[in-house]
């Protein structure tokens, strides 16, 4: 009980600072927008090879992938919020006193997540007047996977920041982490457009398979393997960073 | 209240092959008793914040024990937690919230519960002052005021110690001596309190008893007054005009001149309390119909003692 009410103390905190300061939350989805207004458009006709009638169809599969994008490219800068807030003497104040270690950094994640799935939902709202249609329980679905993604991503970067305390090298580690995974999942345009390679080598990146199960969910296919598969997937390795990070934060901070 | 023995902490520094370890602490014994401003005063880098942190549960040492009102530091640090309040050095509070809000989630990371977390914020901004800005955002106050913030939150949960890590740093000479005055006035109210400063002038006006510490050991401790005349005695130089030679003869072999000299600015004479000396020595010289111009009394400065232990004056830093 004490862990709970520790995490939601620090998370209502969190997402106070977060209320406070909107124009992190306005910079936050400036560029999906961007994306959403002056890239989505031009995939009617990329994507005609797939399948793709209308832009309906675009942007069932496009806003899948730019919401991936927006969770894990944002979830695995958490870790500087982390170093931050290390940094300024905000969590040893909270360190002196016996509230969870757990919490302190699990309360920190779940604010972030709250943060990119309200950004989501914006999003996807946006995307409505482009002809964007999709089934409201498939929907929750997705975003349940997109939760867990941002979880993931966020643990993997505290993890990551309390493995490379220094700002300016933890950048590159990002950089070198995420674009990788992002490229080898079809987050811009879906990897079924790819040579056969690219599929076998992007079949080894578990954001492959996230990436094609919300897809799924969007385009309406729930039966999909990628979906089950993504879930499992994103269950399992949310599972693994969230307790690495805790662990690692547990023993260096105390 | 807080007794430590033999504490240790070294850090390593550098990457790979280039290591050199640091030892920040090596071998501190203290005691602070119940109700004391006990000051630990040396120049940056002499290992006070390393001890603070400690002793507050931030850092593991390497060696020794420590026992503060009544939980043992290494076995049971959870217990210490709760009996100690920590205001770190440069203050924590957040820009974009107020100090009552502050205040609240403070008490509640103690596991207070929020109807009495509440009470207990307003209760707090009214002991500091602070309850005309307790809803404005902390980017708005002074550094006087964040400091206050910062103190109200180490012991919004009563705790029997407050580590207080320089307390003063960067305040302004009023913000200064109003802070003093809260400080005394926790000390009143029954707390202990255990603060770090490198100024000199903090150390003997505020504690109650010094630990002088220069890499990472204790060179001397006591009250201000112990360590001042534990060094040398008062200076009392008196002017002469032309007179010097009789008035030492005079005044030599009195009891309270512990020793005397003939100098060209006058006669200085070495005594034990200069404020009782004086004017035994003003009678001999009248007594003598010694005309003198000046009496001038210097008393060994906290300064004096540092240098004389370290062989460095703290001032210079």
């Amino acid at each position: 009980m004490k862990f709970l009410r520790d995490t939601w103390l620090v998370f209502t905190r969190q997402m106070l600072l977060v209320w406070r300061t909107p124009a992190r939350l306005v910079i936050g989805f400036v560029q999906p927008v961007a994306y959403l207004v002056l890239f989505a458009p031009l995939l009617k006709t990329a994507l005609a090879p797939t399948g793709a009638q209308t832009y309906a169809d675009a942007y069932r599969v496009y806003v899948p992938g730019l919401l991936v994008v927006l969770v894990l490219l944002s979830g695995f800068f958490a870790g500087f919020g982390l170093l931050g807030e290390l940094r300024s003497g905000v969590i040893e104040r909270s360190r002196v006193t016996p509230v969870s270690r757990t919490a302190l950094i699990l309360g920190r994640a779940f604010s972030e997540v709250v943060t990119l799935m309200g950004q989501a939902v914006v999003i996807t709202v946006v995307a409505l007047p482009f002809g964007l249609t999709v089934h409201l329980g498939w929907l929750m679905l997705a975003y349940l996977m997109l939760a867990l993604m941002a979880l993931m991503a966020c643990a993997l970067s505290y993890a990551m920041a309390m493995l490379i305390p220094s700002p300016a090298a933890l950048g590159p580690l990002i950089n070198s982490v995420s674009q990788p995974l992002s490229l080898l999942s079809g987050v811009l345009l879906p990897l079924s457009l790819a040579p056969g390679w690219l599929v076998a080598i992007a079949e080894w990146n578990p954001i492959y398979w996230t990436t094609n199960g919300t897809r799924s969910l969007f385009t309406g296919n729930p039966g999909d393997v990628s979906v089950w598969a993504g879930m499992l997937i994103v269950i399992a390795l949310a599972a693994l960073t969230v307790t690495w990070a805790t662990r690692m934060f547990a023993r260096q901070v105390r | 209240m807080i007794e430590v023995k033999g504490l240790r902490k070294s850090f390593t520094l550098g990457k790979r092959r280039k290591t050199r370890t640091v030892e920040a602490v090596r071998g501190v014994d203290l005691s602070v008793a119940e109700g004391e401003i006990f000051g630990f005063l040396g120049p940056n880098g002499a290992g006070k914040t390393t001890t603070a942190r400690i002793l507050c549960t931030l850092l593991e040492p390497d060696d020794g024990e420590a026992v503060i009102a009544g939980a043992d530091l290494r076995k049971d640090p959870g217990a210490v937690r709760t009996k100690v309040g920590y205001v770190p050095q440069g203050g924590t509070t957040t820009d974009e919230v107020t100090a009552r809000e502050e205040l609240v989630l403070q008490a509640r990371m103690y596991g207070i519960g929020k109807a009495e977390a509440i009470e207990r914020a307003e209760q707090a901004l009214a002991a500091f002052e602070l309850t005309e800005f307790a809803d404005r955002q902390c980017r708005t106050y002074s550094g006087g005021q964040r400091r206050r913030v910062d103190i109200a939150m180490g012991i919004i949960h009563e705790p029997k110690v407050l580590f207080l890590d320089e307390p003063t740093t960067g305040l302004d000479p009023q913000s200064r001596a109003h802070l003093w005055d809260e400080v005394r006035r926790l000390r009143d109210a029954g707390m202990t309190v255990f603060l770090t400063t490198h100024y000199l002038e903090e150390a003997d006006a505020l504690c109650d008893r010094i630990a002088i510490i220069d890499h990472g050991e204790i060179v001397a401790l006591g009250t201000p007054t112990e360590l001042k005349h534990g060094v040398a005695g008062d200076v009392v130089t008196v002017g002469l005009n032309g007179s010097g030679p009789k008035a030492a003869e005079l005044l030599d072999g009195h009891d309270y001149v512990r020793k005397l000299e003939l100098g060209e600015d006058g006669l200085r004479l070495y005594v034990d309390d200069g404020t009782t000396a004086m004017p035994q020595i003003m009678r001999v010289l009248d007594a003598g119909e010694i005309h003198f111009d000046t009496v001038e009394l210097h008393r060994p400065s906290l300064d004096d003692v540092f240098l004389i232990k370290t062989g460095r004056s703290l001032r210079d830093k």
